[in-house]
């Protein structure tokens, strides 16, 4: 990407197995010391390699990653954490449950029956700080993306667009069907780690009450 | 570190932000660089007072900020011509000043590019904030609370006194950019270059693009040809990391210069700014024409070699006037 970038390339779909191996690759590349790498952006299917062309060379880095990645062993992969997060669905916290259950021709009820059934994987943090790409979203519950995006998602919101699930790490412009809200602060700069989720975390929702918010 | 409470902002104008070179190392969390967009006019006005090159220095947008000095300090102001003053009385810009105190610096109207940067010897104090002191506006942490400076802000400079002593400094004038309102930008292809027309990568090269008033420092937006994309691709793709100087086309085929406030996207990107043109992209206004020129990456190292000189050979270019 440019003459500072290198995009290592790892399948050309969304897949657990192909994300996990962006998640191998990451955690190897992460755990060298290589000179003039600055940054390192895991996603679904590719990790960005952010370099200084001033102190590496694009093949030096090259050669590098290939003969780490002749290193890596899935199989001795630190196992994904588990985490549960609380969410308050519906009303002034999810106000788009209602259109959602119209869209699906389902109640409102069966639409958090459905998003708090499965274990959603982490595939990547993106977009900004802390947010995180989940999936996947059970076909039942597959909803486009809100026509008009609203100017102000408020902290702490969920949302399902198409496979995905997210949660907005602060109040920002955002698309996605805002269903429910958690209590849960997803960055905070002065913690380290900074963001509550990582890559490759199973992540599952349930429901607690406003009061609880 | 002996902390004084040296400036006072009067006005901040359109916007004025601290920045560093930027907050590394945590783009798997989805925190971007930010940092001054143009990092050449940083690192030189931290020269011309004799801070370390990285130290942060105010960047200001366009016009009307204006601050008091509390104490006397040593600055220099870098990068954009606002028509800068010091008590009425014309700024010379690429050079480091006294501000005695009671002394006003105030920013008028552009006269040639978007952002200048003042730094003040001794160095502004703000918390490190993830390895950095820029600010990111957009997840408000970073700078002063996270946020664009107000009116009645105070900056404690570090032991300012100890540099008043390098005032008089300037950037050799060979070495000082000029800023047209006419932009050629150098790029590489890709990396999704493939998903586009042939006419489409041609429309990239060959329109002068305007840029939008919807810019600011998450990217720059340009009115001009639409970029076509091959009939069987969808609008958008599985979002990956980018980087400033990516060039993304969303679905009404207008191209977006990334700067440095994302980690990802999920639109096409069809080239990518060199790195020796960033800088560039920080004096960028609304209004401006752009061009773009596409490169090999053999032409690219060449030319970051050759704007890199006053970073490599640093004493060659600063001298007393």
């Amino acid at each position: 990407m440019g003459d500072r970038g290198l995009l290592v390339e790892l399948g050309d779909s969304i897949s657990r197995q192909i994300n996990q191996k962006v998640r191998a690759l990451f955690i190897a590349l992460a755990g060298h010391e290589i000179r003039g790498i600055k940054d390192l952006v895991p996603a679904y299917r590719s990790l960005l390699v952010v370099y200084d062309p001033l102190v590496s060379s694009l093949s030096f880095l090259k050669s590098q990653i290939m003969d780490i990645w002749d290193t890596v062993d899935e199989a001795q992969l630190p196992s994904p954490r588990i985490v549960e997060i609380p969410v308050v669905y519906g009303d002034e916290f999810g106000p788009d449950l209602e259109w959602v259950a119209t869209y699906l021709k389902m109640a409102p009820e069966e639409v958090i029956r459905l998003h708090t059934q499965p274990t959603y994987q982490v595939y990547m943090i993106g977009f900004m700080p802390g947010y995180p790409y989940m999936g996947e979203v059970v076909d039942s519950l597959v909803t486009p993306r809100r026509e008009t995006p609203r100017t102000h998602v408020m902290q702490g919101s969920v949302g399902i667009a198409q496979k995905q699930t997210g949660i907005y790490p602060v109040t920002s412009p955002g698309g996605w069907q805002i269903i429910g809200r958690t209590p849960i602060q997803l960055f905070d700069p002065q913690k380290s780690p900074p963001s509550f989720l990582e890559m490759g975390d199973q992540v599952k929702f349930y429901t607690i009450t406003a009061r609880e918010m | 570190m002996a902390a004084i409470k040296s400036i006072e902002i009067l006005s901040p104008g359109l916007q004025t932000t601290i920045q560093d070179l930027g907050r590394f190392g945590y783009g798997h969390y989805g925190v971007p660089a930010s940092g001054a967009l143009d990092f050449f006019s940083l690192r030189i006005a931290n020269r011309l007072v004799d801070n370390s090159e990285d130290s942060a220095c105010l960047e200001t947008t366009l016009m009307g900020l204006r601050l008091k000095a509390l104490t006397d300090v040593c600055i220099a102001v870098t990068g954009a011509d606002l028509q800068s003053q010091v008590n009425k009385q014309p700024l010379k810009l690429w050079c480091s000043h006294i501000l005695k105190k009671g002394d006003i610096l105030s920013f008028s109207r552009p006269r040639g590019g978007c952002r200048a940067y003042i730094a003040v010897g001794g160095g502004i104090i703000t918390p490190f904030v993830l390895g950095s002191q820029s600010t990111n506006l957009f997840s408000g942490f970073g700078g002063i609370e996270g946020r664009a400076l107000q009116k009645g802000d105070y900056l404690s400079i570090d032991s300012p006194q100890a540099k008043l002593s390098m005032a008089g400094r300037s950037l050799k004038s060979r070495w000082i950019p000029k800023y047209s309102s006419t932009w050629t930008l150098r790029v590489l292809w890709g990396p999704q270059d493939n998903d586009f027309t042939n006419k489409g990568k041609q429309t990239l090269t060959q329109t002068l693009y305007t840029v939008s008033p919807q810019s600011d420092r998450s990217g720059i937006r340009l009115e001009g040809a639409e970029i076509q994309r091959k009939k069987d691709t969808a609008e958008s793709i599985i979002s990956e990391g980018l980087i400033s100087g990516s060039i993304q086309v969303p679905g009404d085929g207008k191209p977006i210069i990334i700067l440095g406030e994302t980690v990802s996207g999920g639109y096409r990107k069809i080239a990518t700014v060199i790195t020796a043109d960033l800088n560039l992209l920080g004096q960028i206004k609304p209004g401006d024409e752009i061009q773009f020129a596409a490169v090999t990456l053999e032409e690219a190292h060449h030319a970051l070699e050759v704007v890199s000189k006053p970073h490599l050979r640093p004493n060659g270019c600063v001298f007393h006037c």
